[in-house]
């Protein structure tokens, strides 16, 4: 045959292609990374008019005027935050319980089929979502669950009169509830898998019940990771826009009522897409975008750093125990 | 200690019915907790299905709507589906090679630092609210230049880029080291082994992070509002204008009052809803596929 190219033993050969495709796919990953500070600048520079024109008195002013031309953040801040809360508080629980019902409880031909299922509800766009809730949810809640709640629980003015249209800030409650249902569930259940089978078995070989082994071996196994998919559900409630707007009513104002109709961040800049002219209401709903790309970052990094750090600990743990 | 406490409660027999009574409770919880996500699902699925069903016909994808239709007039959505397929095909063919690219460069090239940062970085996209993305493109593209196809697919292209990278990523990790190391050893260059022997096998996870972004972005309104949603009734497929879009007509019909644009409405849901289930069953399906063929190949 032909004589063959003898091996060079020392020193790196120089190679064209290995360079290009070092720099191109390098590119890429500078240019994904330079996007979200494109995003942060372009969003930071947009809303330049009405922080230096409002300041930061526009975050907690519950004012929304184009006539006078005076905008605060305010009320969709409070809509924001109650709304949100609301959904995290009613749909932790549920997707723990669901959690440990995938990990402990279904029996194994269940596992697989729910999982799915339960996978699949995350993946309904919001706007379905959206166009349900105020079709066929808001009425079912304003003709049947706002009246229960207000004669059993009317004292507190959390539940005041029903709401006229269905449109109202608890129906919003309940479609981020639905929302974020599914996302706290699946990392839940990821984390439940994660947790040490011969911790569990220990505990149960020592008499506990199922749900004693629950509470002493599962859930400080998985405290750090459930608080960081807890700050991720938080992070899509308080990002959802569509479907928001939708059910939410598009109000401004700032009511204890749950029933009343209200707006958060995320919902008034989606409302608005139509008839923003002037510039200081465009500037105005960059900055509450500002206020929402905050939120986002805050969330998502402590989010990271809190896996980053249960990662390491359960790793040293599970070595030191093969040790 | 919370095996101390274990070993004290256990010790404690004499509350054992209580303990049990309490056991079963939360036993009914975790039932109930799944039986109520399930029949939420059910619920929704079935109110789609069942008032998409009545408005579902060939009208829907053929014919341009027809404004304040309160007669029958034959009236669809196809320049919404329309400029849906054009605006997630661009979305996909701006986001497919780059999330490649950078899955690549973080596993086959970058030092730990970059490689962490740059996982960040794609974390924190991940993260950004899509309405956020919606302005920010509204403030790059829009101010200026108008809304257009290009604008609404390059703010769905910021949404897909990290869902690809993330998923290339986890199937670049799978390829055994073994491969990679036979293929220098034979003297064949990075870039081709890379290229050539590492990716191929990673086809089929990527086919299905490719497939779950698409479903995922094809149902998204809030970054396609302020991008590309100011448009008329006409049929177009040009991406420089703006063109209307699946979502965005559902939720502008479900805000209208006239009970014809919710039947409409409901019968559009209907279809991306039949698009999104579908996509997600075969992705889920590729997956378990692709997954096994790669275990095996250790």
């Amino acid at each position: 045959m032909t004589e063959i190219e003898a091996p060079r033993l020392s020193g790196r050969r120089f190679r064209p292609g290995d360079l290009s495709l070092q720099t191109v796919a390098g590119a890429a990953a500078l240019a994904a990374s330079a996007l979200v500070v494109l995003i942060a600048y372009t969003i930071v520079r947009d809303s330049k008019p009405a922080w230096s024109a409002y300041g930061l008195g526009f975050v907690t002013r519950a004012v929304w005027d184009p006539v006078k031309h005076v905008y605060g953040a305010g009320s969709f801040l409070f809509g924001t935050v109650v709304t949100s809360l609301a959904a995290l508080a009613i749909a932790t629980p549920l997707a723990i319980a669901i959690a440990l019902f995938l990990t402990e409880l279904a029996p194994r031909w269940l596992r697989g089929p729910v999982t799915a299922l339960v996978e699949t509800l995350a993946a309904i766009p919001s706007v379905v979502i959206g166009l349900w809730g105020i079709l066929v949810l808001g009425p079912v809640l304003r003709d049947h669950v706002e009246p229960a709640l207000h004669s059993a629980l009317g004292f507190m003015p959390l539940f005041g009169p029903p709401s006229t249209t269905g449109s109202s800030m608890f129906t919003a409650i309940v479609v981020l509830t639905i929302m974020i249902l599914p996302i706290v569930s699946s990392i839940s259940r990821e984390l439940f898998l994660g947790v040490p089978r011969d911790l569990k078995e220990g505990a149960l070989a020592l008499g506990t019940t199922r749900w004693e082994m629950v509470r002493g071996v599962v859930f400080p196994y998985a405290r750090g990771g459930i608080a960081a998919a807890m700050i991720l559900g938080l992070g899509r409630a308080v990002g959802e826009a569509i479907a928001v707007t939708q059910v939410i009513g598009s109000t401004v104002s700032v009511s204890a009522n749950l029933f009343s109709t209200g707006d958060t961040l995320a919902s008034k800049i989606a409302a608005s897409y139509q008839g923003a002219e002037d510039k200081a209401q465009v500037s105005s709903l960059v900055y509450l975008g500002l206020i929402l790309l905050v939120f986002s970052l805050v969330m998502n990094v402590s989010a990271q750093l809190i896996v980053r750090r249960v990662v390491r600990r359960q790793g040293t743990s599970t070595r030191a125990g093969v040790a | 200690m919370s095996t101390h406490n274990l070993t004290k409660a256990a010790l404690r027999a004499e509350g054992l019915p209580r303990r049990r009574a309490m056991n079963r409770l939360m036993e009914l919880v975790a039932w109930l907790a799944a039986a109520l996500a399930i029949g939420i699902l059910v619920v929704m699925v079935w109110s789609v299905a069942r008032r998409g069903a009545g408005a579902l016909n060939l009208d829907l994808i053929t014919k341009t709507p027809v404004q304040f239709n309160f007669g029958n007039a034959p009236s669809g959505l196809s320049n919404a589906f329309a400029g849906t397929l054009v605006i997630v095909g661009l979305a996909t063919a701006m986001a497919l090679p780059v999330g490649i690219l950078v899955a690549i460069y973080l596993n086959e090239f970058a030092r730990p630092w970059i490689r962490s940062s740059v996982s960040l970085a794609l974390d924190v996209l991940n993260g950004v609210p899509a309405i956020v993305i919606g302005i920010f493109v509204f403030g790059l593209f829009v101010v200026g230049h108008g809304q257009s196809g290009y604008a609404g697919a390059f703010a769905l292209a910021c949404l897909m880029l990290p869902l690809v990278a993330r998923s290339t990523l986890e199937v670049l990790a799978l390829v055994p080291a073994s491969l990679r190391e036979a293929s220098l050893a034979l003297g064949v260059p990075r870039w081709r082994t890379t290229l050539s022997i590492v990716l191929p096998q990673t086809l089929g996870g990527i086919v299905t992070g490719t497939v779950l972004a698409v479903a995922r972005v094809a149902g998204e309104t809030a970054p396609l509002l302020f991008t590309t949603s100011i448009v008329g009734t006409q049929l177009h497929w040009d991406p420089h204008h703006a063109l209307q879009t699946v979502p965005v007509a559902i939720f502008e019909l479900s805000e209208s009052a006239n009970p014809a644009d919710h039947a409409q409405a409901w019968a559009a849901a209907l279809v991306l809803l039949l698009f999104i289930l579908c996509t997600n069953l075969t992705a889920r399906w590729l997956a378990t596929r692709s997954r096994r063929k790669i275990t095996t190949a250790r």
